[in-house]
């Protein structure tokens, strides 16, 4: 009977989780406007949305910035945790402390504050700055994730590295980097999935003209121009679910593989 | 005879395609400090598990006292376990460990203070009340963890491998201090462990297990001197088990020569297994023993010298603080009595264990 | 022996540029007014009777949503610990799926139900009764708050319940302890860091949030969020809006504070 119950459970907040993701995907096929009348089934929604110079630009841009800015923190990142280990007690705490207050910071705050620091020194908000936003909130979470992997590099093996004839480089290249590589992978990927989600931000660093999906969707929505909308949100949770089962089909290879060594 | 406290009766447990008990039944008598030794897989961690309650056994039955409990929760018995890793609540601090029991069976508050002292000083560990656990040495953590077992009073203590994590001298400290407690307490001590020192060390009585199978039970004497198994003979201590064949009563034939023995029953003309301990062998001039043969290996090990004697075809294991150089020629002796005759391995379990190094 | 503390410079030089110079402005700005003089009336203007209504009022919902989230994703925790589908990564899956989709599109989507016209409305009328107005009331938002939040607070809890180690629960039942004491007097102590994790990642964006007042409450719900959005974006009193912003952040720090400092000695009390 408990087991009852607790499935019940589980279900229950499934449910209440996917419900209205779901019923923008179900609206997405509906071949007229309304939100709950099923007029039939139709694709025209679909084309429209790949037809909008507007929705295109904003994916376009999101998804540009959300790369170039992941890769950006993560070079950075990565850059800043090799730094950080050569320091003492002392500077790496006030570092990291300094590092987390874009993550604890409310994101209009941080919004705020990075549109404020722009038009004090005169520059217009456009493409560039909301790239260069993006970077700032993106370091912390990459710095984050690689940081613990640190921890975990055995004590003597760039050492031992070194001690075979290897070069530095090398020595890095050959140890460190593979022992890290989750965690640079991880930090990335976290890093694009804050910057693609971002709205707040990014509506404070934009200025007019530039629109990321985020933006986008706002406006749009005030203005009623709906079911496009609904075909996105099918696309994108379309394009989420492959990309999840694709990396957790990848990393449970990757344990059996383990595991078979 | 002392009374019985728990019945083990014929538990059967598997853990997927894995048998780990076959049907093992088992007696613990009141104030017996009784030891489960084998070997990792077989079966003495689960049988320990299934008397605390946190596996149910897939058959058989589990009696404390009479009464069947093999249904019954872990927090309603009457027993209390020392964890293989202590256990202890990081978030508490020592003397809340403790009164952890106390404090869920709702004792005064006076009470708990009064039995919290009693505790401490018993392990030795008097004003650790307010310590932090991580602050604590595995050498404290254990004796913090048995004295907040032993605080609730429970007739019976079960204790999973405590002593793994110590180091050699700890470990004989801590060896002599089980003793000592049970003693103090008169707590039955249901003890399991894979170190045939411990378990000879401290126990009234000794179950050998292998493949979820008893192999022998008995004292540490009757386990160490009377194995009657390939498998009990090797895993305790070091033995030599020689093919041999019983030509009658009191009369074995190794390696073509006759030992009188002092083992009967075993039929006329078999072919029997016989344990010699390499302590007990006896090396001599040549000619003066019952076999003669030559040294091919010597180790001193501190305690005493460790060869090896090729004699009759076989490699005699011996040990003896007289040194016998690699090349000499020895005889070999052994006095009847220190012959011991087994059965031929009926099954898989009862053979020695062949480690693949 | 790779590492040079140099490597941190691009890191560091970021943090000042990226963190340290934008908090200077916020700072400049909210203690300036629109001719550059310093004033502190921006500062106090968040204790203005209007202002801080709105405060209260944020305060208001984003505790209660915080509590909501964390009563629901707690039992899902626990229940999740000890199943099969908590072992495998599957319940990663399934509740890390609806935080990537776009938090506007999830929003959006609790509009197209609550909404006249909606599927809430629809129902209603199989049913036969009345409209039930949820959308712009205080309830849409809270319930956007929830559903958009939820998952933060689900993962750090189950990451905390998954790793415990069941030897200390075995232990509890050992010393007589039953399910409930157990939860009581082990599991939850030592799932707190989980907890306050959790809370942290709700209570701050539901605190400040904008968007969702905007679009499940119409007009009607004003939560500070809203109000030094609209200094920046209709009114156009920047100087405003700074010290706004200045005094939530001050009230996101200590709240914070008092976060962790409940995590030390809040919890072993509360027994």
């Amino acid at each position: 009977m408990r087991k009852i119950g607790k499935g019940l459970y589980i279900a229950l907040i499934m449910f209440f989780l996917y419900l209205p993701i779901g019923f923008l995907i179900v609206l997405s096929f509906n071949e007229g406007r309304s939100m709950a009348a099923w007029t039939g089934f139709s694709f025209h929604w679909f084309e429209e949305m790949f037809e909008s110079r507007m929705i295109m630009d904003a994916l376009y841009n999101t998804f540009t910035i959300a790369l170039g800015a992941s890769l950006a923190a993560t070079a950075i990142g990565v850059l800043a945790c090799i730094g950080l280990q050569a320091m003492g007690y002392k500077s790496r705490q006030s570092l990291l402390t300094l590092n987390n207050i874009p993550m604890l910071n409310a994101d209009i705050v941080t919004g705020i504050s990075l549109m404020l620091t722009f038009v004090a020194f005169g520059i217009s908000l456009n493409y560039e700055t909301i790239m260069f936003s993006h970077i700032c909130f993106c370091i912390p979470y990459v710095i984050l994730s690689v940081l613990p992997k640190f921890k975990e590099i055995g004590d003597n093996t760039f050492e031992a590295a070194l001690d075979l004839g290897a070069t530095k480089t090398k020595a890095f290249i050959k140890v460190i980097l593979p022992e890290i590589m989750p965690g640079i992978l991880s930090g990335f990927l976290l890093a694009f999935t804050m910057s693609v989600d971002d709205f707040v931000i990014t509506h404070f660093t934009r200025g007019a003209g530039i629109n990321t999906l985020s933006t986008l969707i706002y406006s749009q929505v005030k203005v009623g121009v709906r079911p496009t909308l609904y075909a996105l949100s099918t696309v994108i949770f379309v394009v989420i679910l492959i990309v999840l089962v694709l990396t957790n089909i990848i990393s449970s290879k990757r344990e059996k593989r383990r595991l078979e060594l | 005879m002392a009374k019985e406290l728990i019945r083990l009766d014929n538990l059967t447990k598997s853990f997927g395609d894995n048998t780990v008990l076959k049907g093992l039944s088992l007696s613990v008598h009141e104030n017996e400090f009784i030891t489960l030794l084998g070997p990792s897989g077989c079966g003495k961690t689960t049988t320990l598990r299934i008397i605390g309650g946190f596996e149910k056994p897939d058959e058989g039955r589990v009696f404390f006292e009479g009464k069947d409990i093999t249904d019954l929760e872990p927090n309603h018995r009457h027993i209390n376990t020392v964890f293989q890793k202590y256990a202890l609540f990081p978030h508490m601090n020592v003397e809340q460990n403790i009164a952890f029991g106390l404090k869920v069976s709702k004792k005064s508050d006076e009470y708990i203070k009064e039995k919290i002292n009693y505790a401490l000083k018993l392990v030795n560990l008097e004003g650790y009340e307010k310590r932090n656990i991580n602050s604590l040495s595995g050498g404290q953590q254990q004796r913090i963890a048995m004295a907040r077992a032993i605080v609730n009073e429970p007739k019976v203590l079960l204790l999973d491998e405590p002593l793994g994590a110590l180091d050699l001298k700890l470990r004989q400290e801590m060896e002599y201090e089980l003793i000592r407690l049970k003693n103090e307490l008169g707590i039955t001590f249901i003890y399991v462990t894979h170190d045939q020192e411990e378990a000879l060390t401290m126990s009234d009585k000794v179950v050998v297990m292998n493949e979820g199978v008893i192999q022998q039970m008995g004292t540490p004497e009757e386990i160490y001197n009377e194995p009657q198994n390939a498998f009990v003979a090797d895993f305790i201590g070091d033995s030599n088990i020689i093919d041999g064949f019983m030509i009658h009563d009191k009369l074995v034939n190794i390696c073509g020569v006759d030992f009188p023995c002092v083992d009967s029953g075993f039929g006329e003309n078999k072919a029997v297994d016989v344990v010699i301990r390499p302590e007990d062998v006896e090396l001599g001039k040549p000619g003066k023993g019952q076999l003669d043969g030559e040294v091919i290996h010597n180790v001193f090990i501190g305690v005493h010298y460790e060869m090896e004697v090729m004699a009759g075809d076989y490699e005699w294991l011996v040990q003896s603080t007289t040194s016998h150089p690699v090349g000499e020629k020895v005889s070999i002796k052994v006095k009847a009595d220190n012959i011991q005759i087994m059965h031929k391995p009926q099954s898989k379990d009862e053979e020695a264990l062949d480690l693949d190094v | 022996m790779y590492k040079h503390r140099g490597f941190a410079l691009p890191f560091i030089i970021m943090i000042i540029i990226g963190t340290l110079v934008p908090l200077c402005s916020i700072v400049f700005y909210g203690f300036t007014d629109d001719t550059g003089n310093f004033t502190i009336e921006n500062f106090l203007a968040m204790f203005s009777e209007e202002h801080i209504k709105a405060l209260i009022f944020s305060v208001l919902l984003a505790l209660i949503s915080t509590f909501i989230c964390l009563i629901l994703a707690y039992p899902l925790g626990l229940i999740l610990r000890k199943s099969k589908l908590g072992k495998s990564g599957f319940v990663i899956f399934i509740f890390v799926l609806p935080m990537w989709m776009n938090f506007l599109l999830r929003t959006m989507a609790w509009q197209v139900i609550l909404e006249r016209n909606g599927l809430l409305d629809h129902f209603c009328q199989f049913l036969n009764i009345p409209f039930v107005e949820i959308i712009n009331t205080p309830f849409a938002v809270v319930l956007g708050m929830v559903y958009d939040f939820l998952p933060f607070m689900i993962l750090p809890i189950y990451n905390v319940l998954k790793s415990m180690d069941e030897g200390l629960i075995e232990a509890s039942y050992d010393l007589g302890a039953g399910k409930f004491t157990t939860l009581r007097k082990v599991i939850l102590p030592l799932s707190v860091p989980g907890i306050i994790s959790g809370i942290t990642m709700v209570f701050v964006p539901s605190l400040t949030t904008f968007v969702i007042s905007n679009m499940l409450g119409g007009g009607k719900i004003n939560l500070i969020g809203n109000i030094i959005e609209q200094e920046f974006t209709v009114s156009a009193n920047w100087n405003l809006g700074s010290g706004l912003s200045f005094v939530m952040m001050i009230l996101i720090v200590v709240s914070m504070v008092i976060f962790t400092k409940l995590d030390e000695d809040g919890e072993v009390n509360l027994l």
